[in-house]
Order: C-alpha cells, then sequence, then structure tokens
C-alpha cells in the first residue's frame, strides 16, 4: 500500500538490509526465509538478518514501493509463505546504491584507502 | 517457540497481524539449524535483541504516523484544538496553582526535624483561645508538664543595629535557651545559646540569620566573636543560623537570649512569651493537653487573683494557623476541582462530539483495512497531544500565578519564599492532564469506533444521535451547576469583602501617615528622655508645610490588635475576662484629632498631664457604656495599669482588632504618665501624622527631624493608615478576585458548553427543521424551539446549582463576614447571569437554525 512513490534520491543511502533484500531478490522472487538464507550464503554467513529486522525492512520497502508481494510461488510450496518481488522502482533505486557506493570507493581508492582493480 | 511469540508481542498489533506466521516460521528453521548449547545461547539472545531494537522501532514509526496525522487533523479544526488547549490548560493551571499553595501551607511539613512532636502552647481566658503567657507561668508549665522533653519560650521585638552602616531597624526575636535545641537546629557557624547566655549580668550575645551575615556582614566566617550595637549595648556575635531557618516568622533577622530578672515573676498578667514544647517520644497531644489542664488548674487555686480563669490550649506548630486562613485556602481548592471538573465535562463534549463529526472519517478508513486499534491508537494519540499541550500550558499559567499566590501566605508561616512549582506538582499536573486526555479522548474514541461500520458510511451523519446527545446534555447540565456554586461561592465572598470594607473603623485613614522610631532600651528607659523626644520630634514635624497634625501613639489601630490589660472598679477584684479588659494606648496630645477619633466628652490628653499631676484617662464610648451606663463618665475612677486613673475624656470607639473581629474598649493614657522602664512595651513608637502633603516628599525632612532628636535612631514601618486599614481585606481581596476570575471562566465555558450542543442539534437536527418549515412552521416557532431546548437545559443546570451552593455557602460561612450564606441578591444575580449566559449560548444556534432552508435541509441527506 504505497503512500505515495518518493524520489530515488530520497531513499539514498539505503539501508544495508535493505540493500541486501533488493539483491537477494534481483534474480528471483523469494520469501522471508530465502531471503535471509540468500544473504547469509551470499556473504558468507557474514551478514544474518533477524526476522524483526527483515520484516520491518520489507514492510518499509513495501510502502516505499521498492517490493511488491506476488501471488505467484512454486506449485509445492507451503501456501502460508509470503513471496517478494523487486518492483522496476526497486531495480532503479538498488542501482542507484550500488552506483553511490562504487563512487565512494572509487574516490577511497583514488586516495589510496582501497586496493586497485585487479 | 512459546516463548519467541511472547516475545513478539512487544511489537505493534498491526505488524503482527502481518508478519508474526512468517516471523515464527522464521525463526523456527533458525532454530532448527542451530545445535548445542552456545548455538542456542546466541540464537536466543540475537532474537532477543532483535525484537526490542525493531519493536521500539516499529512503535516510534507509527507514533510519527499518528503525530503527522494528528497535526494535521488538528490544523483543519484549528477552533477545536485551540479551545480544547485552552479547556485542558486552565483546568490543569487552576489545580496545579491552588494545590501547590494548600501544600505549601497546609501539608507541607515544618522544615524541623520531628515536626510532629512541635506543640505551640497558649493560655486561654474566656473569649480568648491563644493568649501569651506570663514568664511565672511559663516557668510553672515548664516544670510541671511531664509531657513535654523539654519547653522553650521566645517573643518578638525589634532593635536598632548601629554602627554598621546605616542605623537598621531589625526584626529579632528573643528566646529561651532550650527554644532553638527543640527545632533541631544546628548553626551554620558558631554555636547556639547555652543557659549561660541567659543569666542576668554577663555579656550580651546575639546569633544572626543567614541573610543579615550576607548582607550586613558580607558573609565573613570571622564574624563569630565580633561585638555588635544593638539598641545601644554590646552584644557578641556567637553564631549565623543556617540559610533556610526562619522562626518564627520569614523577617526574623537575629535572635538574642531572654533574660528574665526577679521582678520578671512577679505580675503572672504581663503576658508575652510564646511558648513551645517538644512532646515526649509516645506522648500524644490530648494527653499533653490534659495535663496542662491539670497544671493550670493547680495555677488558678494558688494565683486565684491573676490565674482564676487562665486556661491552657496546645496546638500542634504544623496547625497553628488561623481557621480563616485554613479555609480560604479549602475554599480556594474546591473551587479548583470545580474548573477541573468544568473543563473535564467541556473536554469531554469537545471530544464527544468531534468523534460524532468523523464517524464518517473512521469508518472510511476502517473500510480502507485501518485495524480498529490503530484507530484507537491514532485517537489516543490526538487526545494525549491535545492534553500534554494544554497541560503544559496549564503549568505555565500554573506558574504566571505564583507572585499572586505568593500573597495568600500567612505570614505566620517559618519557611521561605511562596509557592513554587516543585516535582510532585508537576507529576500531579501531568497525572490531571494525562487521565483527562485519557478518559475523555479514549472512551469517546472507543464508542465511536464501535459504531464504525459500513452503515454510517450509508446512513450519513445521523448515526448514534440519541445516547450521546444525552450524554452531552447531562455535561452541559453539570457544568453548569458547578458554575452556579462557583458564582455563588464568588458573590458571597465578594459581598462580605465589600461589607467589610464599608465598616467604619472609627477613624478617617485618608492622609494620615505612619512611621515607627521604635526607641531603644535602656536608652530610653527614663519616661521623661522619652518624652523630650517625642516633644522634640513632633514639634518639627508639626512645622512642616502640609502636616496638619501628629502624634506619637504606643500601637497603631488593626496593625497590633493586642496589649489588653484588666480593668478594676473600685472594690471589684481583678478579673481577666473579656468583659473586664481594655486595650491599653499611650499617647501624646493630638492623637485623636490627627486619626479623625471624635472627642464626644471631655478632652483630650495635655502636654499637662504629667506624673507630679493627677492620673488621668481617656477613655472610648463603648468603655464609659460598660462602666456606667447610666451616669455621666468624667471624674470616675478606675485602676489600670498600675494606678488609679480618672476618667477626662470620651472619645468615639475604633476597630483596634479590624472590621471583622470585635474589639475590646480603649482607654488612652497620657505618654508621661508612667513609671521609668516600667511596661516598656507601651512605650510611643508609632508617629501617625495627617497631611496634605505626598507621603514620599514629607519623608525626607521627618527623616531630618527624628536625626536632630537623636543621630542614632532609625525610622521603619513607613505606611499609610490607608494601607493598613487595606491590609486587613487584602487576601480577603486576592481570594475573591482569584475566586471571582475562576467563577467568570467556568461561566464561560458552560456557555461555550451550551452554544456546542444546541449547535450541534441544530445541525443534527436541520432535516427535521426543513420539514417542518417545509410544513408551515415560522422561524419564530423554529427560535422558540432551540431556545426552548437551551432554556431547559438551564433550568435543570440552575436548579441544582443552587441548592449546592446554598450548601457551599455554609460551609464557608465563617469567612461571610455575616452575609448569609443563602443571600437573595447574590442567587438573583448569579441566576440572571445564568439566563443571559444561556441566551447567549442559544443566539447563534437559533439564528441560524431560522435561517435554514428548507429544501436545502432536506435535500443534503
Amino acid at each position: 500500500m504505497p503512500e505515495s512513490t518518493p524520489s530515488i534520491d530520497a531513499l539514498l543511502p539505503l539501508p544495508p538490509a535493505a540493500f541486501h533484500i533488493l539483491l537477494a531478490l534481483a534474480d528471483e522472487d523469494r520469501h522471508g526465509y530465502g531471503i535471509t538464507q540468500d544473504i547469509a550464503a551470499r556473504t558468507g554467513g557474514g551478514v544474518r538478518l533477524g526476522p524483526g529486522t527483515l520484516y520491518r525492512s520489507i514492510q518499509r520497502m513495501l510502502e516505499q514501493g521498492l517490493l511488491v508481494e506476488t501471488r505467484q510461488r512454486p506449485p509445492l510450496d507451503d501456501p502460508r509463505r509470503r513471496y517478494y518481488r523487486i518492483t522496476p522502482f526497486g531495480r532503479a533505486v538498488a542501482r542507484a546504491e550500488a552506483r553511490r557506493l562504487s563512487d565512494l570507493v572509487k574516490l577511497a581508492r583514488a586516495q589510496g584507502l582501497a586496493p586497485a582493480r585487479a | 517457540m512459546r516463548f519467541y511469540q511472547v516475545l513478539l508481542r512487544l511489537y505493534p498489533r498491526s505488524f503482527r497481524a502481518e508478519y508474526e506466521t512468517e516471523m515464527c516460521a522464521l525463526f523456527a528453521e533458525r532454530r532448527r539449524a542451530t545445535d548445542g548449547v552456545g548455538g542456542r545461547f546466541a540464537l536466543w539472545a540475537g532474537a532477543w535483541a532483535d525484537v526490542m531494537v525493531n519493536a521500539a522501532a516499529a512503535h516510534w514509526e507509527i507514533l510519527r504516523q499518528d503525530l503527522r496525522y494528528t497535526v494535521r487533523a488538528l490544523a483543519r479544526t484549528p477552533g477545536f484544538a485551540i479551545t480544547a488547549v485552552f479547556v485542558v490548560a486552565l483546568g490543569v493551571g487552576a489545580n496545579t496553582a491552588a494545590f501547590s499553595l494548600a501544600d505549601y501551607v497546609l501539608l507541607r511539613p515544618l522544615p524541623f526535624p520531628e515536626p510532629e512532636r512541635l506543640v505551640k502552647l497558649w493560655g486561654g481566658v474566656p473569649g480568648y483561645a491563644r493568649i501569651e503567657l506570663s514568664p511565672a507561668d511559663f516557668r510553672d508549665w515548664r516544670a510541671a508538664a511531664a509531657s513535654f522533653e523539654a519547653m522553650g519560650a521566645y517573643h518578638n521585638n525589634q532593635v536598632n543595629l548601629v554602627g554598621q552602616g546605616e542605623p537598621e531597624r531589625l526584626d529579632a526575636t528573643s528566646v529561651t535557651s532550650d527554644l532553638l535545641p527543640i527545632l533541631g537546629v544546628q548553626p551554620a557557624l558558631g554555636r547556639l545559646f547555652t543557659p549561660a547566655d541567659d543569666q542576668e549580668g554577663v555579656g550580651g550575645t546575639v546569633l544572626l540569620s543567614y541573610g543579615l551575615w550576607r548582607s550586613r556582614f558580607g558573609g565573613d566566617a570571622r564574624v563569630v566573636g565580633r561585638s555588635l550595637l544593638l539598641d545601644g549595648m554590646p552584644y557578641v556575635v556567637i553564631g549565623v543560623m543556617p540559610r533556610d531557618f526562619h522562626f518564627p516568622r520569614r523577617e526574623v533577622a537575629l535572635w538574642t537570649p531572654i533574660r528574665f530578672d526577679a521582678a520578671a515573676f512577679e505580675d503572672r498578667n504581663n503576658n508575652y512569651l510564646q511558648a513551645l514544647g517538644k512532646l515526649r517520644p509516645g506522648v500524644s497531644l490530648e494527653e499533653a493537653q490534659a495535663e496542662l489542664k491539670v497544671v493550670t488548674a493547680r495555677l488558678a487555686r494558688e494565683f486565684p487573683e491573676s490565674n482564676e480563669h487562665t486556661g491552657s490550649n496546645a496546638y500542634l506548630l504544623q496547625d497553628d494557623l488561623s481557621q480563616q486562613a485554613r479555609l480560604l485556602l479549602l475554599a480556594l481548592c474546591g473551587a479548583a476541582l470545580c474548573i477541573l471538573l468544568i473543563a473535564c465535562a467541556n473536554l469531554a463534549n469537545l471530544l464527544l462530539a468531534r468523534a460524532v463529526a468523523r464517524q464518517h472519517e473512521l469508518a472510511l478508513r476502517t473500510a480502507l483495512g485501518a485495524g480498529r486499534e490503530r484507530l484507537v491508537r491514532q485517537l489516543v494519540t490526538e487526545s494525549l497531544v491535545l492534553a500534554l499541550v494544554g497541560g503544559a500550558v496549564g503549568v505555565l499559567v500554573a506558574m504566571a500565578m505564583f507572585p499572586l499566590l505568593g500573597r495568600l501566605v500567612p505570614e505566620s508561616l517559618p519557611v521561605a519564599g511562596g509557592p513554587g512549582l516543585d516535582l510532585r506538582m508537576l507529576a500531579f499536573a501531568g497525572l490531571i492532564t494525562g487521565l483527562t486526555g485519557i478518559g475523555f479522548g479514549v472512551v469517546p474514541a472507543l464508542r465511536a469506533c464501535r459504531g464504525t461500520s459500513l452503515d454510517v458510511l450509508r446512513e450519513g451523519n445521523r448515526a448514534g444521535g440519541g445516547r450521546r446527545q444525552s450524554l452531552r446534555a447531562a455535561l452541559v447540565i453539570t457544568e453548569l451547576a458547578v458554575s452556579v456554586v462557583l458564582l455563588v461561592s464568588a458573590g458571597l465572598l465578594i459581598r462580605a469583602l465589600w461589607r467589610l470594607r464599608a465598616v467604619d473603623p472609627g477613624f478617617r485613614a485618608e492622609t494620615v501617615l505612619t512611621l515607627r522610631t521604635a526607641l531603644p532600651m535602656p536608652k530610653y528607659a527614663p519616661t521623661a528622655r522619652r518624652n523630650a523626644f517625642y516633644s522634640r520630634v513632633l514639634s518639627e514635624v508639626r512645622a512642616l508645610p502640609g502636616v496638619a497634625s501628629a502624634a506619637y501613639i504606643s500601637f497603631l489601630p488593626m496593625a497590633m490588635t493586642g496589649g489588653i490589660w484588666p480593668v478594676v472598679m473600685d472594690g471589684e477584684p481583678e478579673r481577666r475576662e473579656q468583659n473586664r479588659v481594655a486595650s491599653l494606648r499611650y499617647t501624646t496630645p493630638g492623637f485623636f484629632a490627627t486619626l479623625g477619633i471624635p472627642v464626644r466628652r471631655g478632652r483630650d490628653v495635655r502636654e499637662s498631664d504629667t506624673r507630679e499631676s493627677q492620673f488621668v484617662a481617656v477613655v472610648s464610648e463603648s468603655f464609659a457604656r460598660r462602666y456606667w451606663p447610666d451616669a455621666d463618665p468624667l471624674g470616675r475612677q478606675f485602676k489600670f495599669a498600675f494606678e488609679e486613673r480618672t476618667v477626662v475624656g470620651v472619645v468615639g470607639d475604633i476597630m483596634v482588632r479590624g472590621p471583622e473581629r470585635t474589639s475590646e474598649p480603649q482607654v488612652y493614657l497620657p505618654a508621661p504618665q508612667v513609671a521609668d522602664s516600667s511596661i516598656i512595651f507601651y512605650a510611643p513608637q508609632e508617629l501617625v501624622l495627617r497631611s496634605s502633603a505626598e507621603p514620599g516628599a514629607l519623608l525626607p525632612a521627618i527623616r531630618e527631624a527624628v536625626q536632630r532628636a537623636d543621630p542614632e535612631q532609625p525610622i521603619s514601618n513607613v505606611q499609610t493608615m490607608g494601607a493598613i486599614v487595606a491590609d486587613q481585606t487584602a487576601s480577603r481581596a486576592v481570594q475573591a478576585r482569584l475566586l471571582g476570575a475562576l467563577a467568570a471562566i467556568a461561566l464561560l465555558l458552560a456557555g461555550v458548553g451550551i452554544h456546542g450542543l444546541l449547535s450541534y442539534t441544530v445541525s443534527d437536527r436541520s432535516r427535521e427543521i426543513g420539514v417542518r418549515m417545509a410544513l408551515g412552521a415560522r422561524p419564530r416557532d423554529i427560535v422558540g424551539m432551540v431556545v426552548g431546548q437551551g432554556v431547559r437545559l438551564a433550568v435543570a443546570g440552575v436548579v441544582p446549582g443552587v441548592l449546592l451552593a446554598y450548601l457551599a455557602g455554609r460551609g464557608l460561612e465563617s469567612l461571610l463576614a455575616s452575609v448569609r450564606p443563602g443571600d437573595a441578591g447574590t442567587f438573583l444575580s448569579v441566576v440572571a447571569l445564568c439566563l443571559v449566559m444561556t441566551t447567549a449560548g442559544c443566539f447563534f444556534p437559533a439564528w441560524r437554525a431560522a435561517r435554514l432552508d428548507p429544501i436545502t435541509a432536506i435535500k443534503s441527506e
């Protein structure tokens, strides 16, 4: 139930949890547990979102229009599970956040604070 | 798992409804993937932290939304918002102020350890409940009364401090050495008095108040041991009292020991000591009172001449306030509670009306998926915001009122300053505010939500009318009844004030200036030296431009109400009873002319009335009437103040004790007709002068005249006689003004209530009114219908209000200065005022109803 779609810039910088969730949903729709699993796998177990952080992030991202809940699910899945899908706006915000981060890294690199690109 | 579900209850319900199942599932999967005690522990610790942080954040999120929504909603209806804040501010402000004052004066324990053991002791004779003790009586009470661990005495006086800058007149208290230890006080510097300081013949010692130490001695710690001159006698400073020690009054600047010489114990009629006792642990006040009765009965048998009618009275020091001061305060608290009641009723009315008006909006939001809990939460936030803002404004109002309230603190209270806002009062204000907000915000909200359904959407504005309407009518009726009570009480007090102000004091206070030159003893103990001083000052002052007459007198009427002596007629024993005493004043010639007291028979005292000539007296009319009702009083004799006196003049009576109390008959004696060092307490010290000149312009010349007579003599207590008379009713005037203001506010609120209710009725019944008009009703009929409802409300409120007001008036009777509690004029004025208010409240709704266009009204639904 997005109240009104905010501009991309207003949402940046994105909270780390939200960015991870967008990344997890970038390639496919997932349910909550799936999202945390994906994030844990992607970060080598370094980031483990608690249920509270996960669902409060999801609630806010739904309101901001970054995600939608989807009724499409694998055929044999538990019907109580809720699946989330990234919206085109969500993708745009994720891209903007990635660009912001990479610009930051560039700045750090120019100062010798980050390793040069391999 | 159950435990995790319990933890999840910390989240807002709306969040739980959405995600609880998912979160539980996620947690369950995590748990399955965890093994080992350490892993389990980490899982639970993580879950706990996760819930705490996120639940708080979720609540905060909702609160922010609600606050934003509230601000928008209130901004849309500024009239409602301002009225509600105003109403709450009034209720909270009035109550915080009134109860701060009551707490300060009545409840707060005195600033001494074990205040419940401190007892004020008084002698009593028929007609007088609080009489000071004579040194002999005090000595005997102290020796005989076993209920008391210790007993001390003190009396107030004034001393001239010379040699530390300007000569200054200071309030001082002479105390026995056991008095200060009874109060459990330790000096900030130095030591307290010991019995050695009380001995006759040893050097004088003095304790300074903290204030005097700071102002006159610059807070110098080496002051202890220094010598200073009080009334021309050397005193050694032995200590400084703590900053917040004030006894017996706030103004006291220093304490000296009481010295009793052998002669002091001879006259049991020389009553000037106030006594304070400390009860033994476990002894009750009643037991102590009973024991004192036995002691005084024994003294009455042993000394029937002086003590035959002398009894005893004992009060807790804490309660030694006049009944009147207590009642005035309680009345104020009662009025404040009435205001709170009205404010709550008004707020409830406003919120009920708003809840009804918003039913449509609430139904719409429900239809769009908002849970009932979310709506209630939203409404509670709104009410609390109103209540908090109102409460904050109310506290500011109360703080603004404190200076005024400080004038209601009785002067006899041994505490400093005036009431201030303390944490308990803030908490009290917060509690009232919160309860008002929740009580009258949530209940209507719940009721509004219960009725919330699609029916409301379909039915438009008309749902839920009847019951709520009668509830609102009941609230308005309550407001009216309470306003009547307040108005009548205020009216009665104001009438009492007028009556007291109209009382003829027996003298003309206008253009009379007074000031005090308290002559230090023993320098002025010789009567001749005092009279030389008076003559010199008076002759200079009388020569000043604009001064019509001037005189010296012992005490000013109303400023000093005591000085009562027994009157003995030939062949009668001396009796200290109410109808055998008179108030004693020594005076110079010209006092009656200066105060405009008529000389009815005979003459004023004269310069030629000296110790060598016949001892004469000028008596008041009531004195002459009492003793010689059918004979010429001139030339009659009576024994008074140690001597046989011959009446040479009769003057009009004056209200020595002020307009509210009966005064004893008065006897005036010529200033020279007293032995050296005898009853020096009565030595004239008040200079009174009638003058057409501005007091301010006159004062420097008077000061010079006094300086020429004695360069070391300070003057003090400069005031006009008019101010002294006005002082008699000053706290009443403040009280009447406060109560009057509260009553006016109450009436205004009731008027607003009537207006609101009728406006609502008119819009609620617009369709019916439209139909009536379409069927031929004239605008006059419609106006009659609306006004009729207003009048029914007014009658329903005023009738019980009048009955309650009569009861309130009975409760206030002792404050009413013989205005009857059922005073017809007051009641009629109040009823008329209520009618006017009702009419005013009806006017706009009636006007709107009469102008209603029937077609539009019918169509609109």
